[in-house]
């Protein structure tokens, strides 16, 4: 079986491309649709991730469970409770302007972090925890690496469609209004931190979904693994380079971002030890500085928000103006 | 535990590091005040300063306290740099988008520290200093250093904007940007002298978190959130609130060992976030509410 084993560095990049393309549909929800800062997006990872790793490793000692549940429990497990976190946060910060929940987040994934540090009886600390069951995770590498491809692509798949399918209903249409001019959405009577809310609900639950994609593949969990300012802010590369608002550009974001990372990667290993360790710093800096290029350049992104309808001759030019506007809706004061 | 094991171990340390975040606050609040984003590369700005310094001090053999004034003034500028680059042009957009291109600013800040100096802890001076004993009241030279220095510059920012034009433009921009441009105040100068001093506030606080502690890359990163909860504690856009804000911050940081685990100090500025947001959103001095 020569031929497979060819295909498991592409295989293992689109694995992560799936898992990257969770998180940003995750994303899209929250900014793309309902305009919200979320820049904890590592946190609702990291709490999906531990949550599923608790939920269906066998028992261990010293800490809480394993409960040795099946992984789609598993997964379930994690939406659930990356939902749970976020209800309270989006309570308390989405009657106001987006920064407000965006330094929230930031402590929320540091809580996260700290309690995944210093909890032994719940994450083993820095041990971390490991022994995590994969789907098919008993054939040889290349097989069970292409079937866990399956499984994570049927899943970002079904993700995919119902968030569009979310999107073309009354609800989307209704979160695009909310996001495009709050005061007028509140005139017709919708409740706008409310509807937030749930955008911001679904959306973390998502990104925990993505977290127990990620812990099934690793099958190891250590505080470390996730590295909360990357994570974070290549996701949210992904969604700006890719075009906020719609879910097809968030994918193609997913799937250029991941693979100029990993791919950048592969080059820096080729350098002396004394300058790779660098050059991973030098990659960051250049992921922070391509996304104020796209802000510059084409602030709407690779694949911009389609507006469905043509309108009338009057409003033809401004909406063609408005469409190369960013997705953000005028929510400052 | 006695008055002075309190102050000795609680109180003095928490005024210190109170000051330390005060100092950023300012900074975040101003640059709310006078362009209606929130700035989450202030962090790691205050980190690039803290480097300045120790670049400064290493290779001119200089006293870091001598760095100091070097730091701040060629942060201040290269604030300005900043905002020309990366959040000029966005001044047309929603605010927050400038806030996501901070975000990446804060990003790009850090890396460009981890690639020059590496990612190890360092510090200013090698050695321990003493305390010295003052009545039973134990204060390290450091420590006094920090709190005159800052009482100096806040003094020195507030006779600026009360007295000088400059500085009364800078208050009348934050009070109505419109009305101000109508009569005749350059919006442009405004926000380069508020870039200047956010900036150069912006060094002192890292300068003074990496001679108290110790100098990181991600010290900046850390310090962020209490910064905010300070400026948001005592309420956005005033100047005042941020110093009051910044002291509740660092006092309670320092209480918080007494109820909670000591790997969980750094959440108390969080608390303190949350429960202002929840409470009282204009914060301490009736602020703004974004």
């Amino acid at each position: 079986m020569e031929w497979i084993s060819i295909l498991n560095y592409p295989v293992y990049l689109a694995i992560f491309v799936c898992i990257y393309g969770c998180l940003a549909i995750g994303l899209n929800i929250q900014w793309g649709y309902a305009g919200l800062f979320n820049a904890g997006v590592a946190g609702f990872f990291a709490i999906g991730a531990y949550t599923s790793a608790i939920l269906t490793t066998p028992h261990a000692e010293g800490r809480i469970g394993g409960f040795d549940l099946p992984v789609p429990a598993g997964i379930v497990g994690a939406m659930l409770l990356a939902a749970l976190i976020a209800w309270p946060i989006g309570r308390i910060c989405l009657r106001f302007r987006s920064d407000y929940l965006a330094i929230v987040t930031i402590g929320v994934a540091e809580g996260i972090r700290l309690v995944a540090r210093s909890e032994e009886w719940l994450t083993n600390s820095a041990r971390g925890i490991s022994g995590i069951p994969r789907p098919f995770g008993d054939l040889p590498y290349a097989q069970a690496q292409l079937a866990y491809l399956g499984i994570t692509a049927a899943i970002l798949l079904v993700v995919y469609l119902l968030v569009e399918r979310q999107a073309v209903s009354p609800w989307g249409r209704m979160m695009r209004a909310i996001r495009d001019n709050e005061d007028a959405a509140r005139a017709m009577g919708k409740d706008v931190p409310h509807r937030r809310l749930e955008a911001f609900v679904l959306g973390s639950a998502t990104m925990g979904l993505a977290g127990a994609l990620y812990v099934h593949l690793a099958r190891t969990i250590t505080p470390d693994a996730i590295d909360p300012m990357l994570v974070t802010f290549l996701v949210w590369i992904m969604v700006i380079l890719g075009g906020s608002g719609n879910n097809r550009g968030v994918l193609l974001g997913a799937v250029i971002v991941w693979v100029i990372w990993s791919m950048s990667e592969i080059v820096t290993d080729q350098l002396p030890a004394e300058f790779a360790l660098k050059a991973k710093y030098g990659r960051m800096f250049l992921i922070g500085l391509l996304l104020q290029v796209v802000l510059r350049f084409r602030p709407q992104g690779l694949l911009p928000e389609a507006l469905r309808k043509t309108p009338r001759d009057g409003n033809r030019r401004r909406a063609a103006e408005d469409r190369t506007a960013p997705a953000a809706g005028k929510i400052e004061d | 535990m006695d008055l002075l094991s309190f102050i000795n171990f609680f109180l003095l340390p928490g005024i210190v590091q109170g000051a330390i975040y005060a100092l950023g606050a300012i900074g975040v609040t101003l640059i709310y005040a006078i362009m209606r984003y929130g700035h989450f590369a202030h962090g790691d700005l205050a980190t690039f300063g803290a480097f300045i310094a120790l670049a400064v001090t290493t290779a001119l053999g200089l006293s870091p306290y001598a760095a100091l004034p070097v730091a701040v003034v060629f942060t201040g500028i290269f604030a300005i740099c900043i905002d020309r680059l990366f959040y000029a042009h966005l001044r047309t957009f929603p605010k927050i988008i400038t806030t996501i291109a901070s975000f990446g600013v804060a990003l790009m800040l850090r890396s460009f520290v981890q690639v020059v100096w590496g990612v190890n802890t360092t510090s200013y001076v090698h050695g321990i200093t003493r305390p010295e004993n003052w009545l039973g009241i134990r204060i390290k030279s450091h420590e006094i250093i920090t709190l005159v220095v800052a009482v100096a510059l806040v003094v020195i920012l507030h006779q600026f904007l009360t007295r000088n034009k400059w500085g009364k433009a800078m208050r009348a921009m934050s009070d109505n940007p419109d009305l101000a441009l109508l009569s005749g105040v350059d919006n442009g100068k405004v926000i380069a002298l508020t870039w200047i001093i956010a900036g150069g506030l912006c060094a002192a606080s890292g300068f003074f978190l990496g001679i108290n502690t110790e100098l990181k890359s991600v010290m900046g990163w850390n310090i962020l959130l209490p910064t905010f909860a300070a400026a948001i504690l005592g309420g956005v856009g005033r100047i005042e609130g941020a110093i009051v804000g910044g002291l509740i911050v660092g006092i309670a940081e320092e209480l918080s060992v007494l109820i909670i685990p000591g790997e969980y100090k750094v959440m108390s500025a969080f608390a303190i976030l949350l429960l202002v947001l929840l409470v009282r959103p204009t914060g301490l001095f009736r602020g703004k509410v974004l």
